[in-house]
């Protein structure tokens, strides 16, 4: 018994000189040899979604810049909950990341237990917004926002939002929509931003409360009657912003890489600086605005103040959700 | 057309065909690894073909896979994949009576038939079909699921009350983790791996294939019957019996086709819905769940003509008609290919030399099924079980934890099994619970719709029993729970009438 003891204490040992050693060891060099083989990006969605799709325009540059390969691996289960809990139970070498969801990852801890807390996403770097967009079909009643508000203030409820689940990106900007211009609409909740897109199409529902993305794709069968973006967006060029309509309103599905708690400080500004490097290839940014997503720049240094500044936009429509 | 036709047919484009096939159908074989896995695996790696090729090996794998699931449900009752589900319920008892090799051979030429109705379809008249995704909303995809579920009178073989029971297991089951309509956190016991609900393929295995494994070492018998001497493949025999049900085999392979258009259906929908149409319009009802041909030829060339049909409405609409179709719209944005009602005019070129792709595929997998399905009969009659029930154990176990890397998935997996193993001992059998755990989602979720939208309009009762197709959907509900209570009264009376004379 005794000599197990000392066995297991002379091996603790041996891994506190290691981690001595480690941390002593010049970090400029560890981030210099940082990535040293393959990179696990896990999608906590489907393949085929935003998620997916984005992460897989910046494979090619990533491996291009660290010369290591990307494997992509999806993770799907409760709206991105799953994986986002399981998060930190993951190496924290920088060699397994994880794609983050703003306002997900703010909202759902706010309304549920979902096994995780939104200051345990250790996120180093937001790469783009999918922009708000309100979509209808082609031939809706709706020509402008205008009329479709016009149409949900004097009945109220009666005017349906289809978007992607509920508690999610979708929910909070119909809400927002609701508390920004007085009109009542009733939120469908779908499996998916296709599916609401889908029952937009068919009919069944008189709006999405969608991303540019999904306007994009429908192609000439809708219409996008306002997206949330400073600027009109490229694949959009017919489609007014909200602030042109007088509504200040920008925003979206901010997505980011996040990291296991604990990785090193050097790895975070490493990976920090490499996804940036992609951010600046004009390959990367064509790709990109051609499908309708919005290329931003939120770098280590300003992840927290990023949190912070949309939790604090969040925080008013995240209290009316949850009295609804 | 004609340079559609010669650009899919360069060796490259069939080689391509023939690989993705082949690739597929291993894939879909092996319980756990479904379609949609095995086209995600490949889509990196058409990255770097020009976008026709590469649309020609994802529909391949993808058509491989379909029909690969129904290997092992056929010859170890294990849905390879959940399209394979009612392909379980007749072709395992027919390998178990030592028609394995038929079931097998069978099953490759209803599923190369479905696969070509739902490619032609796509040739000929996809722009039209399209209407029909859009036509389904919450509200038919509601009753579509209740409609499902009616199917437990069938997949209960004689004891409804305890069908019923599993039924009402199933959807209990499927109520598990974070709810899409409502975000509601349910019965996780704080568990956040639970989050995510009972996965369909882990819930699959654990209940179909450990019952067989745990019976396969606690019986002497073989696993399954195989006659003395070789038999070859049974193909002029399965060609006889194909076309004796050819119109079995036709309704499949529409249903098959209609079905993969709704986006929120899918292969175990389609399978099941033939299933159910061909057990109601056959002569022998009875013989459905103990090894009728007819089980075997509606569900796989239903699933088979889902492929087809579900690129319908994501080349047209870019709506993903099916898992695998989302994953290949996904694979078409990166190549910078924009889907939708242009694509077909922008496009042409690329369109249908991937559609004609498809058809080759289709039809290069009669001789890749038939050699790939006689050596794994061979296989699984011959080895002794000492060997084939730990390598069977071990290939779930992996396919369980394949499925997303979780190893939660592996004890779901087991602790189902186990459940199912002892369900069966008391007459419960795991298809009612499987129907239960697939439609009781799509059930929920087109309620849950179809009320708010019903209530946000003032007319809940309208929006639930006024719409066309709603309708027709609720009076074949009603044909297929009273069928056997008419011809049962009309056998009796018969009887009846031949006890008085």
């Amino acid at each position: 018994m005794k000599n197990i003891t000392r066995r297991h204490f002379g091996k603790g040992a041996i891994g506190l000189g290691l981690t001595a050693a480690a941390l002593g060891a010049p970090s400029i060099l560890r981030a210099n040899t940082y990535p040293n083989r393959a990179i696990n990006y896990i999608i906590p969605f489907n393949p085929g979604g935003e998620s997916d799709v984005t992460a897989r325009f910046q494979q090619p540059f990533f491996e291009e810049i660290t010369g290591q390969s990307v494997v992509i691996q999806s993770k799907p289960g409760a709206g991105g909950a799953t994986a986002w809990a399981q998060l930190n139970g993951f190496d924290p070498d920088g060699h397994t990341i994880m794609n983050t969801i703003v306002p997900h990852t703010v909202l759902q801890p706010a309304m549920k237990d979902v096994g995780y807390q939104t200051a345990d996403i250790n996120n180093v770097f937001f790469f783009h917004y999918t922009p708000d967009a309100i979509v209808v079909k082609a031939d809706s009643p709706y020509q402008t926002l205008q009329d479709l508000i016009d149409d949900a203030s004097a009945n109220p409820g009666t005017v349906t939002f289809g978007g992607s689940g509920t508690n999610t990106a979708n929910h909070l900007a119909s809400q927002i929509f609701m508390d920004m211009t007085g009109a009542i609409t009733t939120y469908i909740p779908f499996r998916g931003s296709a599916p609401a897109m889908t029952a937009v199409l068919g009919g069944q529902i008189a709006a999405a409360m969608s991303y540019t993305t999904q306007g994009v794709k429908a192609g000439e069968q809708v219409r996008t009657l306002a997206v949330a973006t400073n600027e009109r967006v490229a694949a959009l060029p017919d489609a007014p912003t909200f602030k042109e309509l007088g509504y200040d309103h920008v925003g979206g599905a901010y997505r980011g890489v996040a990291v296991p708690a604990g990785t090193p400080q050097d790895i975070q500004q490493r990976l920090s600086d490499i996804l940036q490097q992609i951010n600046a290839n004009p390959d990367f940014q064509a790709q990109m605005t051609a499908a309708g997503y919005e290329v931003i720049d939120v770098p280590l240094g300003d992840v927290p103040g990023f949190i912070e500044e949309r939790r604090a936009a969040y925080a008013p429509a995240i209290e009316r959700l949850k009295s609804a | 057309m004609i340079d559609a036709l010669l650009s899919a047919a360069t060796p490259f484009n069939i080689m391509l065909a023939l690989i993705g096939v082949v690739l597929g159908t291993v894939i879909g074989a092996l319980p756990g690894l479904s379609a949609t896995m095995a086209v995600a695996v490949l889509v990196p790696f058409t990255f770097t073909m020009d976008p026709a090729s590469g649309l020609i090996a994802l529909g391949a794998v993808y058509t491989g896979a379909i029909y690969g699931g129904a290997y092992a449900s056929i010859l170890v009752n294990t849905p390879g994949t959940p399209a394979a589900i009612a392909t379980a319920l007749d072709g395992f008892p027919m390998a178990k009576q030592g028609d394995g090799d038929l079931a097998v051979t069978i099953s490759c030429f209803a599923s190369a038939f479905g696969g070509l109705v739902g490619a032609l379809a796509l040739l000929i008249v996809a722009p039209p079909l399209a209407t029909i995704a859009l036509k389904f909303g919450p509200v038919e995809y509601f009753w579509l699921a209740i409609f499902g579920l009616s199917l437990i009178a069938v997949l209960s073989k004689g004891a409804t009350l305890k069908g019923l029971i599993g039924g009402f297991l199933g959807l209990g089951l499927s109520t598990i983790g974070s709810a899409v309509v409502g975000g509601d956190v349910r019965y996780t016991f704080g568990n956040p791996v639970m989050l995510g609900g009972i996965h369909i393929i882990p819930a699959l295995i654990g209940l179909y294939c450990v019952p067989v494994l745990l019976n396969m070492v606690a019986t002497q018998d073989p696993h399954i019957e195989r006659a003395a001497g070789g038999r070859g493949a049974r193909v002029g025999e399965a060609l006889g019996l194909m076309w004796r049900s050819k119109f079995n085999l036709v309704r499949s392979s529409v249903i098959g086709t209609v079905v993969g258009i709704l986006p929120a259906a899918g292969g175990a929908v389609a399978g099941l819905v033939a299933y159910s149409e061909a057990q109601r319009t056959s002569k022998q009802p009875d013989e459905f769940g103990k090894g009728a041909v007819d089980g075997v030829i509606a569900s796989e060339s239903a699933n088979s003509a889902t492929v087809g049909g579900g690129f319908v409405p994501t080349l047209v609409l870019g709506i993903p008609g099916t898992p695998p179709d989302a994953i290949i719209l996904g694979a078409l944005m990166v190549q910078g290919i924009r889907v939708g009602p242009q694509l077909f005019a922008e496009q042409a070129s690329t369109v249908y030399t991937f559609i004609f792709g498809l058809l080759f595929a289709t039809i290069l997998m009669i001789p890749v099924g038939l050699l790939i399905g006689r050596t794994a009969f061979r296989t699984i009659s011959s080895i002794p079980k000492a060997v084939l029930a730990p390598a069977i154990g071990v290939l779930i176990m992996i396919g369980s934890f394949a499925v997303e890397q979780n190893a939660t998935h592996v004890v779901m997996m087991v602790a189902l099994g186990a459940f199912a193993w002892v369900a069966l001992k008391y007459g419960f059998e795991a298809s009612p619970i499987v129907l239960g755990l697939i439609l009781g989602p799509i059930a929920e979720q087109g309620f849950v719709q179809g009320y708010l939208i019903g209530n946000a309009a003032g007319n809940i009762w309208g929006e639930f029993f006024t719409r066309p197709i709603s309708i027709a959907i609720i009076a074949f509900t009603m044909l297929t729970l009273l069928w056997p209570v008419w011809t049962g009264r009309k056998g009796r009376a018969l009887k009846g009438a031949l006890q008085n004379e």
